[in-house]
């Protein structure tokens, strides 16, 4: 969801994860359980931390980048709705519940026993603490590291701990092949990511700027980053000077961008990755979401990285 | 010139005792508008985030004249491309913005006799942006004739907006005074600022384009954006150019009007229209860029003069001279990243106009 993106101040989680640390293993009746001990206490970024009691069969789900976890830790069972912006995985119960303006009566309304968001707005944890609904926080991650947190921290708050272990076993390996079949840059190639179509950009310091540090490219957005760290609008005489040898267009959905827009724009011809065809179009949620899924975004990426090594001198 | 089919000529106009003795535009103030303008465009050209040479800027200039330019000689081609592509559109396009909301919001003020009236107040704004995060939620990337089809939604919007608030207006008081319109036009802002923001709530995920949109977008400007432009402001200038001797007669009252056997009306009606004409175009391209039409019609009053034969012409100098400027600014103080043209303009803007205020002790206002 792209209002992630938005919540620029977005600290990394903390992740401490105090998994079971309490002691005081609860037996639960629930037929699906694993291994897990509840109550379980998560600690969460700025001190806080919620208390778990059962393992959660209801669980809201507010953020599209929880749900794509949530799904891929096989605690999909027991959500019972996600907002209107988690269209993945397609058989994930979408409401039209929101995640930017959330109405705790409409989320109350599906009595969870877990609601998961990326941001704290409208008074949300405030407003179903007093419900006794816990609520995990999970803001945009910084990089892959935090992702893996997230995915554990998932794990242990619905009793899905060892998967979650492998989920994030097998995105290590996957992200450690696909970088590794990559080779090491002749020259240190440059790329260009697209937000939207008043050229809106990444720096190296979100999520998906560490996606190209993973492949040793220069992101062309971090020469902005004095005045606005993670996500600036950059001037377009400064896109066209920095010519990038790439440029990833995560505004293909909203802006209905490709290599036919972007060499229609004026100056834009002389750009390398515009002369050379090297214009990539990614899905704009695969991008914007810090989720499983940026497995395949660096799967996308990387031909081109590796023709770019084969065609340049 | 023709008024509905009267003719009205300067001589004509020039004969009522009301009009003698106001003042005419002093050429002092004409040609420091005029090297303002300039000056504004050479530091746009000069200045932005990527640096170009001066001498490669003037070689870029003079490359398409015949016998002066040498196109073999224009230097670094990447260059030329970002000057002749990107820069020099960007400060024609903020040239003719300017120049355009700072002379419909003198139009505007001189038609409502009111002090705080702005290019936006019958609703422009409001019917742009919704017009704008209509297209931009329902019709992502659509274009009409080749032409992208949020400026175009953005244009209708505007000028929907004001057409409804007129016929509210007449239908409510007739328009028998300019309150009702301006009425009219506070209820159509209020509404579609409603329906612009529930849209833009239920649909979270275009809300960074709708707020770089509102905000002010010379971002993206080519050729095409000036072309697209040029024609509607060239229309609207001249008409309100031609109409300022009958906007100095209604600062005096609308008798002063009729007397000369013109209904002020009549001439109210034409004013709005080519103003809001102007603004309609200049908001579908550049975004709802606040406080221009303000800031340089009321600095022109408290340097120069209240007369609209000074106010006028004055306003189209000085406030293209003023978004230039800004622009230059909103490029290259964060430079390689950009400032929205809005807070720039504001941000400058305000303080300006208030030591302006106090250094003239606002007598005259």
């Amino acid at each position: 969801m792209r209002m992630h993106l938005i919540a620029t101040s977005a600290k990394l989680v903390a992740a401490t994860v105090a998994a079971a640390a309490c002691g005081v293993a609860t037996p639960t009746t629930a037929p699906n359980t694993q291994t897990a001990a509840f109550p379980v206490t998560i600690g969460e970024a700025g001190g806080a931390s919620v208390t778990i009691a059962k393992q959660p069969h209801r669980i809201v789900s507010l953020s599209p980048t929880a749900t794509e976890m949530l799904y891929a830790i096989d605690a999909g069972p027991q959500v019972v709705a996600v907002d209107e912006q988690s269209n993945y995985p397609a058989n994930a119960p979408i409401t039209k519940l929101s995640g930017f303006t959330p109405n705790i009566e409409a989320i109350a309304a599906y009595t969870p026993d877990l609601v998961v968001a990326s941001d704290d707005t409208s008074g949300l944890v405030h407003g179903l603490e007093a419900l006794s609904i816990p609520t995990l926080i999970q803001p945009a991650a910084k990089n892959l590291d935090g992702t893996y947190a997230q995915i554990s921290q998932l794990g242990v708050a619905t009793g899905h701990a060892a998967a979650a272990d492998s989920v994030n076993k097998k995105i290590r390996s996957d992200v450690a092949a696909i970088v590794a079949s990559v080779p090491k840059p002749a020259r240190t190639l440059s790329v260009y990511h697209e937000l939207d179509d008043t050229y809106y950009s990444a720096t190296s310091n979100t999520f998906i700027g560490q996606a190209y540090a993973l492949f040793g490219l220069k992101n062309i957005a971090d020469g902005a980053t004095a005045t606005a760290p993670d996500y600036p609008q950059l001037s377009a005489e400064y896109i066209v000077a920095s010519s990038p040898d790439l440029i990833v267009l995560a505004d293909t959905k909203c802006c209905h961008q490709d290599l036919h827009t972007v060499s229609a724009r004026p100056g834009w011809s002389s750009i390398a990755a515009v002369k050379s065809g090297q214009v990539i179009g990614v899905d704009d949620d695969v991008a914007s979401r810090w989720g499983p899924r940026v497995v395949d975004l660096l799967r996308l990426i990387a031909p081109h990285i590796r023709a770019l090594e084969t065609s340049s001198p | 010139m023709t008024v509905f089919g009267r003719r009205v000529g300067p001589a004509q106009l020039g004969t009522p005792a009301v009009l003698q003795g106001l003042p005419r535009l002093p050429w002092v103030w004409g040609l420091v508008g005029a090297v303002a303008l300039i000056a504004a465009a050479t530091v746009g050209v000069l200045a932005g985030p990527v640096h170009i040479g001066v001498g490669t800027v003037i070689q870029t200039l003079i490359a398409p004249i015949p016998w002066f330019g040498h196109r073999t000689l224009a230097a670094d081609s990447s260059q030329a491309s970002i000057l002749w592509s990107l820069r020099f559109p960007r400060v024609v396009l903020g040239a003719i913005v300017g120049g355009m909301l700072a002379t419909a919001g003198a139009a505007y003020q001189g038609v409502f006799r009111n002090p705080l009236a702005d290019p936006y107040l019958l609703g422009a704004a409001a019917g742009a942006n919704l017009g704008a995060t209509l297209a931009i939620a329902f019709a992502p990337g659509s274009s009409l004739i080749g032409v992208n089809v949020v400026p175009l939604a953005g244009f209708a919007g505007a000028a929907a907006a004001v057409a409804g608030a007129y016929v509210l207006g007449r239908t409510v008081t007739g328009l028998r005074n300019a309150t009702g319109l301006i009425l009219a036009g506070v209820a159509i802002a209020a509404f579609l600022n409603a329906v612009q923001t529930y849209i833009q709530q239920s649909q979270p995920s275009t809300i960074r384009q709708v707020y770089s949109w509102i905000l002010g977008r010379l971002v993206t400007a080519g050729w095409d954006g000036v072309w697209l432009v040029l024609p509607y402001v060239a229309i609207s200038i001249v008409v309100i150019f031609l109409h300022r001797r009958l906007l100095d007669a209604l600062s005096v009252g609308e008798e002063e009007v009729n007397s000369l056997g013109i209904s002020a009306r009549r001439v109210r009606l034409i004013v709005v229209v080519a103003a809001t004409l102007g603004t309609a175009a200049a908001v579908a391209i550049a975004g709802t860029i606040a406080f221009v039409g303000i800031i340089v019609p009321h600095t022109i009053r408290l340097l120069v003069g209240r007369s609209y034969r000074v106010v006028i012409p004055l306003s189209i100098l000085f406030g293209a001279a003023f978004l230039v400027l800004a622009d230059t600014a909103a490029r290259t103080v964060a430079a390689p990243a950009e400032l929205p043209i809005g807070v720039i303009t504001a941000l400058v803007g305000a303080p300006f106009f208030i030591v302006v205020m106090r250094s003239t002790r606002a007598a005259e206002l």
